[in-house]
């Protein structure tokens, strides 16, 4: 669960006015880059991480810091549509870059169908790791669509022929990346399996 | 806009016992939800803070060089043992933080830093260099520790209890089991980590303290800060609104909070703190290791005739804390001899306090794997034998059981799972590299219940207001509650609005014991049922400001009743050994419970499974280690601390039975948040030996201890 950005493609801009008076290396940059289809324009901390700056700069708490490790996957959003643990992306990377949170996942007031099946099925109960599980969930199935196996996908199965199918043994293995203390898996694997039915 | 109200409406179906959607559920699922570390928009002067670890296990500061934090950009404050602000008197050392020179364990807070951006506070933390005094430490529990003694009290409860003569009745029985189980330090980790806002508004005697915390009791947590910063609970507000899980882990306040209002007091800032996930293990609490003895002693027809349980575990230095794992033995079988003993050990290790179902978790997996060695020296069925010594009243206390389901869950887990079809034999399923076994084990969890305060108003433009300063950790305590208020007003409950997670709503106590619906509950349905009568007796309009009942249920919660008020269950695991690797992977898990009226089936058929899927961590995947070498706990991320995910998670089923109990609150509700954990860990130690044939004592059941058993 990890994107691949070259890093040079994505730094953003030094700021002149915030080098040292002794000439140091700046510690701050500009970049811009997309959130829930919005502009952001943002001078940065180089060592900000994109959670950071989502949920401290932008108000976006939507995505959580629960390990600041990428152990745990609470702070799962979407990069370019890829999902990815904004707690392990230095913010100053994203220069160009599209990024979902769990607060652009709904159209306006219409859930999108994984959120409402997360609550028909009651797939969740504290809430925090819920965003990281939904944004994941959704990165997965645009993988699973394009033919990704995973480690319980049949090995004998040619790759990039066609989408694999989401079985709840391969959802349980591509959504193991998003720790639930709660103990929702069950629900949460009933939640997908009601979306991709 | 004024509305007559039909003062006896055709009262809707009930609310209580329908699967009601969490009331917060799309807070959560669109991420609005607000938690302790983001709540409102932060303000733009709010400053951070990162607190300064001790690096070593026992000693004291000697010196704290702050030169090189506070010339970082960004600094504003570094707080040191020498230099933050004297706090008053608290019940709870472990609150006392940056208060002397002292290191009682490894992790204890040092220093604090606080700075302009989360990035400067990290920075400045980690420029902080602190010089120790260090003296030799001791973290390794063993059962024969030198320093081992008898707490006056377990959990509450005497630490010792002995009826008979137990040790003679185990000499003279002709079938014994004599065995020793370990449990290791357990993490609660939450998904969220503790966090804290805080901010002072006005000076002197105008001044108020306002946090957001991460608590499973804003209450409790206010009554400590009041004490700790010498304040009137009036100028402090406390607001725990949505938590990301506990555990017991927010239970009391923990340091965090203290932290975070200091730092805005010495700076003047509002100033939010969120522990680092590698801070946890050592400042918010585990579930200490325990060492288990239990002897059974039995006739040849099963009947038990001598039952001891005798505990050993670790406290620190800083307070006695003691896990209370003996005593769901005084409650389980009947027996006429009978010894439930507990021993702690003060060591140098960080503080330990509750994890769910303290006690009840590592004493049942070790009496409910007992009972499995017992039925295999019997040759009996193990469901069988605990029919056999099912009590009439409970042992300990010789009270009448208010009602007792667990013959019933055994009796239906059994049937669910295809039980009667089991070949008893252990290591005779192999299919290639597979071992395939099943087991079962019982559950218990004490009914508590504690007093609490809430307010109903009927508001003028028709629907209802509840307020009750609950906390909802995950439970659906929102829903809950709305639902008990629905039914007691005999309305529906989307006319119904409830208000939790403030020191400025009616007192309550904390989310804790598997307590809240009761509790809260039942000071809800008080109000509301009063709140009825007045409006029966009401007649036009209501007035603008509604029409308002409050409830305190200080007597009759706080009633003793001569009953044992036990929830019970039965869990069922099936579970296959990989002979090749030695990894145990459970296949099927189902929890069976008798927890009195089950009021939400939705929220609870969640907590049950939760409850069981931390039954499984603990059975197959979490241990922490106290370092001998370096003290402190070696665990200390999520990458090393292993909690299930989901791929370790198979097929796992929640049900339950009717109970019908007069005798414990106007729901007939028993709490339902812990018991799921109670029985998972020793049905599927059980599973693993009749997988294996061989009996593992020692958790979790890791592969390097399983794979060379099996050679």
């Amino acid at each position: 669960m990890s994107t691949a950005h070259p890093p040079q493609d994505r730094a953003g801009t030094p700021d002149a006015g915030d080098g040292h008076p002794d000439g140091a290396a700046p510690t701050r940059s500009r970049v811009t880059f997309r959130v829930n289809g919005e502009p952001a324009d943002l001078t940065v901390d180089h060592r900000a991480t994109l959670l950071d700056v989502l949920r401290e700069d932008l108000g976006l708490t939507g995505a959580k810091k629960g390990c600041d490790h990428g152990q745990c996957g609470a702070c799962t959003v979407l990069v370019d549509g890829r999902r990815a643990n904004s707690c392990l992306l230095l913010a100053v990377a994203q220069d160009g870059a599209e990024v979902i949170t769990i607060e652009g996942l709904a159209a306006g007031d219409e859930l999108h169908p994984l959120q409402q099946a997360f609550l028909d099925r009651d797939a969740f109960q504290c809430g925090y790791c819920t965003s990281g599980q939904l944004c994941s969930a959704v990165g997965m199935f645009a993988e699973a669509a394009a033919g990704h196996p995973s480690h319980v996908t049949d090995p004998a199965r040619p790759a990039g022929r066609g989408p694999v199918e989401l079985t709840p043994a391969e959802i349980r293995e591509r959504l193991s990346g998003n720790l639930c203390r709660c103990g929702a898996y069950p629900h949460i694997v009933a939640a997908v399996e009601d979306v991709t039915r | 806009m004024h509305s007559t109200r039909a003062r006896v409406p055709a009262a809707p179906a009930p609310a209580l016992g329908v699967a009601t959607e969490r009331i917060e559920g799309r807070d959560k699922v669109t991420g609005t939800a607000r938690y302790a570390g983001e709540h409102a928009r932060t303000p733009p002067d709010c400053a951070y803070a990162w607190p300064v670890p001790a690096t070593v296990a026992r000693g004291r500061v000697t010196a704290v060089d702050t030169a090189g934090a506070l010339a970082l950009p960004g600094t504003l404050a570094v707080l040191t043992p020498g230099t933050a602000p004297r706090l008053g008197e608290s019940d709870d050392p472990t609150l006392a933080v940056l208060q002397d020179d002292a290191v009682p364990h490894r992790g204890w807070y040092v220093a604090l830093a606080v700075a302009e951006t989360l990035e400067d506070a990290r920075a400045a933390a980690q420029a902080v260099r602190v010089t120790y005094a260090t003296e030799p430490h001791d973290v390794t529990l063993t059962e024969d520790h030198p320093d081992a003694y008898r707490p006056e009290q377990a959990g509450g409860r005497p630490a010792l209890r002995e009826r008979g003569d137990a040790g003679g009745a185990f000499t003279a029985a002709p079938v014994r089991v004599d065995v020793t189980y370990r449990v290791p330090p357990l993490h609660n980790h939450p998904m969220e980590p503790h966090a804290a806002f805080a901010r002072w508004d006005g000076e002197g005697d105008g001044a108020h303290l306002t946090v957001y915390d991460s608590s499973q009791g804003a209450d409790p947590v206010r009554t400590a800060l009041a004490a700790l910063f010498r304040l009137p609970e009036d100028r402090i507000t406390v607001v725990s609104e949505h938590v990301g899980g506990g555990f017991g882990s927010k239970g009391t306040p923990r340091p965090h909070v203290v932290l975070a209002a200091m730092a805005a007091r010495h700076t003047g800032r509002p100033v939010k703190l969120a522990l680092p996930r590698g801070h946890l293990a050592a400042v918010v609490g585990h579930r200490a290791p325990t060492i288990q003895r239990v002897r059974l002693g039995a006739e040849h027809d099963g009947t038990l005739t001598s039952l001891s349980h005798e505990v050993t575990t670790h406290t620190s230095r800083v307070k006695e804390f003691v896990e209370q794992a003996g005593l769901p033995a005084r409650v389980m079988y009947a027996s006429p001899h009978s010894l439930t003993d507990h021993h702690v050990v003060p060591l140098d290790v960080p503080t330990p306090s509750w994890m769910r179902a303290p006690g009840e978790a590592p004493g049942m997996y070790a009496l409910e794997s007992a009972m499995d060695e017992l039925a295999g020296a019997l040759g009996m069925d193990p469901i069988e034998l605990r029919v056999r010594n099912e009590p009439a009243t409970e042992p300990d206390s010789g009270l009448p059981f208010s009602s007792r389901g667990l013959l019933a869950c055994l009796r239906e887990g059994a049937h669910r799972f295809g039980w009667a079809d089991r070949d008893p034999r252990p290591a005779a399923r192999r299919e290639g590299r597979w071992l395939t076994g099943t087991g079962v084990a019982a559950a218990t969890y004490p009914v508590l219940v504690s007093p609490s305060t809430a307010a109903a108003t009927a508001r003028h433009d028709g629907g209802y207001d509840i307020t009750v300063n609950a906390t909802d950790i995950g439970t659906g305590a929102r829903t809950v509650l709305a639902q008990i208020a629905a039914d007691a007003l005999g309305v529906a409950v989307g006319s119904v609005s409830i208000g939790i997670g403030s020191t400025r709503l009616p007192r309550a106590p904390l989310a804790g014991g598997s307590s809240g619906t009761a509790s809260w509950g039942w000071a809800v349905h008080r109000a509301c049922t009063r709140l009825a009568e007045r409006l029966a007796r009401h007649t036009g309009p209501l007035p603008a400001e509604g029409v308002t009942a409050v409830a305190d249920t200080a007597e009759e919660a706080g009633r003793t009743p001569p009953f044992a008020r036990h929830a019970f269950g039965a869990h069922f695991a099936e579970v296959q050994v990989d002979t090749g690797t030695g990894e145990v992977r459970v296949r099927r898990l189902l929890g069976v419970y008798a927890a009195g009226r089950i009021l939400n089936p939705r929220t609870a058929r969640s907590q049950f499974i939760g409850g069981m899927v931390m039954g499984l961590g603990m059975a197959l995947t979490e241990h922490s280690t106290a370092d001998p070498a370096f003290g402190g706990f070696a665990e200390r991320d999520l990458a090393s601390y292993h909690v299930p995910s989901n791929a370790d998670v198979p097929d796992v089923d929640a049900h339950w039975i009717d109970e019908d109990d007069p005798h414990l609150n106007p729901m007939g509700s028993k709490g339902i948040g812990e018991i799921g954990i109670v029985g998972t860990p020793a049905a599927i130690g059980n599973a693993v030996h009749h997988a294996t044939g061989v009996r593992f004592r020692e958790l979790p059941l890791t592969p390097d201890r399983v794979l060379p058993a099996l050679a």
